[in-house]
């Protein structure tokens, strides 16, 4: 009855609605969105275009794509090169172990408390990061750090074994800090999607665990998992504060070769400067386009 | 026929009993090496930050921390910052949001597309285009340490965008937006009204998980305000690490604990939704 109501006083408004307003849409109407777009083109979208037509300008004017074909040399290679091993390593660890945390609290069997304790923590700690978090892990696993002098008291002295907090794997331990959580806040959901009634259909048919998980869960959430990963790739492509923070902004990481061309022209060429900062530029773009378009294939089966 | 299918069913439910007690045990496995990740850098932190003095566990690295004549300064500077920002993101986002659910509705995915946009430039990209654009004269915007201010916390506004928009949005999808805009233009209400008297109040924790959420990114944001020279919280807290010993654990958990106050407040507002995805890292 109540349903019914509400859908006639909808149809009711909408058919007044329309019969009121004018089919063309009002300038002024315009003016309502002007400032925002006023202000994103001062603040987001000029000092990107600004980058944009500097790194495709030659240095005697006119338009050049010499600093793009510079992008391959060894400098440029090398910053690139470490940012794409971070973020991918980071990315699938933090994917597959942030999925498996989700997959404890929710579907695993943990109670309630345990969690709404980890949602609330992840949201804190994907928010954690630059120079506390840096400094949090120095007197962990730094040269001083507490876990370090508990690994030499029992003989193992991890920096002379090769460990370094300041080196790839060091910076990949710290990113996992904020990766992990943003898994599990993004995936979190996409596993409540996951219907009980699929579960007992499969386990009625004869499923065991594993098929289930293989040929129901696994292929639901595989967009899900696969467009997080992509986007915990870009988190970490992006991070500057907390490797610049940890290394002192001496680490070759393409984000911290930007801040230091910004300072001074540390690679001689200030348009191939402009040509790093656009390809990291696409590149995001490219990994946010994907998950987009991931996110809203598993929408299909979530909702 | 009967039986038969009666003791399926028990070795069945057996069965699923042992597979839950199994899984059970893994979760707990799983959620302690999770919980020793990322709690041990925490209390090793707190454990450094009372250690300053000599051979007594006890609160000295705070309290030079805040007898620190830089780190008041700072701090109030970034918590004025954030402010501003927040101020300046919810008086655009809030009409835009409005205006785009009421009148403008094609219009919905090139907004959301622009403030997706700090996700895609990174911060120290975004800094790089800014210090180019305005730091020579057509429009020298940097040409003092206050014009900086103002350009930084412009900045720090249209960086919230994501997380500011988002929450207004689904505040706005909660509500009946048209009906109660017709509602108070019939009883004669402005514009300015509608806005502040009807949909404002109405979006209050929407606004406020917004509101948080930028608070908590943007006050010891370091990439944007080290390039732009600021003597904020982000470049004092990159100072002290790399000048002091005790006093850096104090603060990063100062600064944990304002992070935790400002996602505490929003989930215990927003009682039982999802939290807020963020990234500036």
């Amino acid at each position: 009855m109540k349903s019914s109501l509400n859908t006639d006083s909808k149809v009711a408004n909408s058919t007044e609605g329309s019969a009121k307003r004018p089919p063309r849409l009002h300038i002024a109407y315009w003016l309502g969105v002007l400032p925002f777009f006023v202000f994103s083109g001062f603040f987001l979208i000029a000092p990107t275009l600004v980058l944009a037509f500097r790194s495709i300008e030659g240095p005697q004017g006119g338009l050049t794509l010499d600093n793009y074909r510079q992008l391959v040399s060894p400098t440029v290679l090398d910053a690139y090169g470490m940012s794409i091993r971070i973020s991918l390593t980071t990315a699938i660890l933090g994917g597959l172990i942030g999925f498996l945390i989700a997959w404890a609290v929710s579907i695993g069997g943990l109670p309630q408390p345990f969690r709404s304790l980890t949602t609330t923590f992840s949201g804190v700690a994907s928010n954690f990061a630059g120079v506390p978090l840096a400094a949090a892990f120095v007197y962990t696993l730094g040269r001083v750090g507490v876990i370090t002098a508990l690994f030499k008291v029992f003989g193992v002295n991890l920096y002379r074994s090769g460990f370094s907090l300041y080196s790839f794997m060091g910076l990949s331990l710290v990113y996992l800090y904020f990766q992990i959580p943003l898994m599990v806040l993004v995936i979190l959901p996409a596993i409540d999607g996951l219907k009980r009634e699929w579960r007992e259909a499969a386990e009625n048919l004869g499923a065991t665990p594993v098929q289930y998980w293989r040929s129901v869960a696994l292929p639901v959430l595989m967009p899900s998992i696969m467009g997080t990963m992509i986007l915990l790739f870009g988190n970490s492509f992006g991070a500057h504060a907390t490797a610049y923070a940890l290394t002192g902004g001496l680490f070759n990481l393409a984000t911290l070769l930007i801040g230091q061309q910004i300072s001074g022209d540390v690679l001689h060429n200030p348009g191939l400067g402009y040509a790093v900062a656009m390809g990291m530029v696409i590149i995001m773009a490219i990994s946010i386009f994907i998950y987009s378009i991931l996110q809203r294939r598993s929408e299909r089966w979530l909702r | 026929m009967s039986t038969s299918t009666a003791s399926s069913i028990a070795v069945k439910t057996s069965t699923v009993k042992a597979l839950a007690s199994k899984n059970r045990f893994w979760s707990g496995v799983i959620f302690l090496v999770g919980a020793l990740y990322f709690l041990v850098p925490l209390a090793t932190t707190f454990y450094w930050s009372l250690r300053a003095q000599k051979d007594v566990l006890g609160f000295e690295a705070y309290r030079r921390l805040f007898a620190d004549n830089n780190f008041l300064p700072a701090f109030s500077q970034s918590i004025a910052n954030a402010i501003a920002a927040i101020l300046i993101s919810l008086l655009i986002i809030v009409p835009t949001a409005y205006w785009v659910t009421l009148r403008l509705p094609k219009l919905r995915p090139v907004i959301e597309f622009i403030t997706l946009l700090p996700f895609v430039i990174p911060a120290v990209v975004l800094v790089f285009g800014l210090i180019r654009l305005y730091s020579r004269p057509p429009l020298l915007w940097t040409a003092t340490y206050s014009s900086s201010r103002v350009l930084l916390v412009c900045v720090y506004a249209a960086i919230s965008f994501p997380y500011v928009f988002r929450s207004v949005d689904n505040g706005l999808r909660a509500m009946d937006v048209r009906g109660l805009t017709e509602a108070a233009q019939s009883l004669g209400a402005s514009w300015g009204t509608i806005l502040f008297q009807v949909i404002f109040p109405n979006l209050r924790t929407a606004l406020l998980s917004g509101a948080l959420l930028t608070f908590a990114i943007v006050i010891g944001e370091l990439t944007i305000a080290l390039y732009m020279a600021q003597h904020t919280l982000g470049p004092y807290m990159a100072d002290l690490t790399r000048s002091k010993v005790y006093e850096p654990s104090a603060m990063a958990i100062v600064a944990f604990a304002i992070t935790w106050a400002a996602l505490g407040i929003i989930q215990f507002v927003g009682r039982g939704q999802q939290a807020q995805i963020a990234g500036g890292h």
